[in-house]
């Protein structure tokens, strides 16, 4: 029975704890019905969602917060009263006209926006259509679904994180954490800030801690950026990305950052909270040069090495994957953004990470694409601006492999684990007990180094810790990871009660 | 592209706020600004930490930012395991570092 909100104590009784088995409200009978459900609001599932309604399809847009953007587009709550958020962005403008065609869609009832839904699995019906089984309310309590001919998935990711000594010390945070607890809150892990790991991201990051009044001393990228232009020919392709690149240089140049490349955090100091880090140079593998340490005063760490997809819904609906060259999995696409399961498509980081300006143009290609199977094909203008957006693509895509590769971690970087270094945050579990597991005791694939260390079990799935896992195990083993990508049966938590009525009605 | 760098957040994006509140934070008032997750309140503050780990007692706060990695749990209200970077704070919250999994004090 769900609590009344104007009972005393509701507030207290009406959260449950994560995971929690408690009551739950009743699921629809019969689930809503959509021409085509879109899974995202970040910028993919936003171009997807308002393209197909432009073009008269009906659609129902499913993301687990409360307002539109994703991660990319996250803005300040209503409360603060932001009178210019775009300050905290790039390409404000894109998103606040796509928030505006969505806000008339949503007003012709064209789209249906289920803000703070959560989708936790898919199934396909008899009937080929679609089930998308969703979590919402407050503390996620209530259960929906719903039908849909179509499916367009536009999950975003979540940040990679490489573990290195004294990580989980407080005031270490994800760089895209502090990004977004800044867009969103307005708040910063401290005031003189290190931003460290590998990708453009970071870039992004420090240019926004500084302008919001943090001090960077530092902006430590254990890669170079001198690989990109080893690339001439996919740099000409994207001029764009190179403007992007010098100014993002000049305005850490202004705001005093000394970008120092080919070097990593591989200490943090500090007893119960961060008050410096050591960065240490490292070699083209990432390995780090002894003798090299340089202690940086600091009282926050936010840190990232790059991007995984969040595959889960992918993965529920059966689609085919395949590794990128930056070590991560993404799912198989078309040219047409079509993913190997007929009905299914998908949109952005999905696919492969590459940013937003891509995720806007595969969002809005995917739009497109079932635009033409709906009607069995597409009239003029709209066929000219499908080959506009998929040679768009193409050269963001080969902007996207390069940005991968030269990102990727080096197979150097377990050497600045020390054994008592925690790489599962949730469970405790060092690298030693890991390494103990390979090397005593055969493991050589994460999931055998779970099932014994624990790694990878705890809240989070592994999703913080999964790919140093995957690379610590496979560095003793075969070096072959059976079942490709992680796989979890569940997009989040949900309570036993919510499975257990899976197979109950519909 | 050039502008003035502001000392805030809150003057960079040029907030105007509706009325501060406060919460609790193991006994002491914390102020919160409407909107702010109780992570974000607590950061204001300049607490980084409101959870010990379950084997080793060690302190943890916010990690990811985006209700991925857990790190964040804290007892709100008594109610343990609770995500704060995602939950919105209200007026009157009790916040209480979390020990292990939250359950020693139910457990008596």
């Amino acid at each position: 029975m769900p609590h009344s909100t104007d009972e005393p104590g509701a507030r207290e009784t009406g959260r449950a704890e994560v995971g929690q088995v408690d009551q739950v409200a009743e699921v629809a009978e019969v689930p809503e019905f959509a021409e085509v459900a879109v899974v995202g609001a970040g910028p993919a599932g936003l171009a997807a969602a308002v393209t197909a309604a432009d073009h008269g399809l009906d659609v129902v847009l499913l993301d687990a917060a409360d307002a539109p953007g994703g991660q990319y587009y996250r803005s300040p709550a209503d409360g603060l009263g932001a009178t210019r958020p775009g300050r905290l962005h790039h390409h404000w403008h894109t998103f606040t006209e796509l928030s505006a065609r969505l806000a008339a869609h949503r007003d012709s009832g064209a789209i249906r926006h289920l803000a703070g839904h959560q989708v936790w699995t898919v199934e396909r019906t008899g009937d080929g259509d679609w089930i998308l089984h969703a979590v919402t309310g407050g503390d996620q309590e209530t259960r929906t679904a719903v039908r849909a001919r179509r499916m367009v998935l536009a999950t975003g990711a979540h940040e990679r994180q490489l573990p290195f000594p004294g990580w989980t010390l407080p005031g270490v945070v994800s760089a895209a954490g502090a990004q977004a607890m800044l867009k969103s809150g307005l708040v910063l892990p401290g005031r003189r800030i290190v931003v460290a790991g590998s990708g453009p991201l970071l870039q992004a990051v420090a240019v926004s801690l500084t302008r919001a009044g943090a001090r960077v001393p530092a902006l430590v990228e254990a890669a170079g950026y001198g690989a990109y232009a080893r690339a001439p020919r996919v740099l000409a392709g994207n001029p764009g990305k190179a403007v992007e690149g010098a100014r993002f240089g000049a305005a850490l140049a202004r705001a005093r950052v000394r970008v120092l490349t080919h070097r990593a955090v591989t200490e943090v100091h500090g007893d119960e909270r961060v008050e410096a880090v050591t960065v240490s140079r490292v070699d083209h593998r990432w390995r780090p040069v002894a003798g090299t340490g340089r202690r940086i005063a600091c009282d926050a760490l936010a840190v990232g090495h790059g991007l995984v997809p969040q595959l889960e819904l992918a993965l529920a609906a059966g689609c085919v994957t395949r590794p990128g060259l930056d070590g991560t999995h993404a799912v198989v696409l078309d040219a047409r953004l079509g993913t190997t399961v007929p009905g299914v498509w998908a949109a952005g980081e999905s696919g492969g990470v590459g940013g937003v300006e891509l995720a806007l143009c595969e969002g809005e290609l995917a739009a497109l694409s079932i635009i033409r199977e709906v009607r069995g094909g597409v009239r003029g203008q709209e066929a000219r601006r499908a080959i506009a957006l998929g040679r768009s693509r193409n050269r963001l895509r080969a902007f996207a492999a390069l940005m991968g590769t030269v990102h990727r971690p080096g197979a150097g970087w377990s050497e600045w684990l020390t054994g008592d270094t925690e790489v599962c945050r949730c469970e405790e579990v060092t690298a030693g007990r890991i390494r103990t597991a390979c090397e005593e005791l055969g493991a050589g694939d994460t999931r055998t180094v779970k099932l014994l260390t624990r790694a990878g079990m705890g809240w989070c799935q592994g999703r913080t810790c999964g790919f140093a896992v995957r690379e610590l195990a496979t560095a003793h083993g075969t070096g072959q990871e059976p079942g490709g990508p992680d796989r979890r049966p569940l997009a989040c938590p949900v309570k036993l009660s919510t499975l257990a009525d899976l197979d109950g009605p519909g | 592209m050039r502008r003035t760098r502001a000392r805030t957040p809150a003057e960079l994006v040029g907030s105007e706020p509706g009325p501060e509140f406060q919460l609790s934070f193991d006994g002491r008032p914390v102020p919160v600004l409407p909107g702010q997750t109780i992570a974000a309140a607590l950061w204001s503050a300049g607490i980084l930490s409101w959870r010990t780990t379950r084997v080793h007692g060690r302190p943890r706060g916010a990690f990811c930012g985006i209700g991925a990695c857990y790190d964040c749990l804290a007892t709100v209200n008594g109610r343990p395991n609770q995500r704060a970077c995602l939950l919105p704070a209200r007026p009157g919250d009790t916040i209480t570092t979390q020990e292990g999994d939250g359950h020693a004090a139910l457990d008596g």
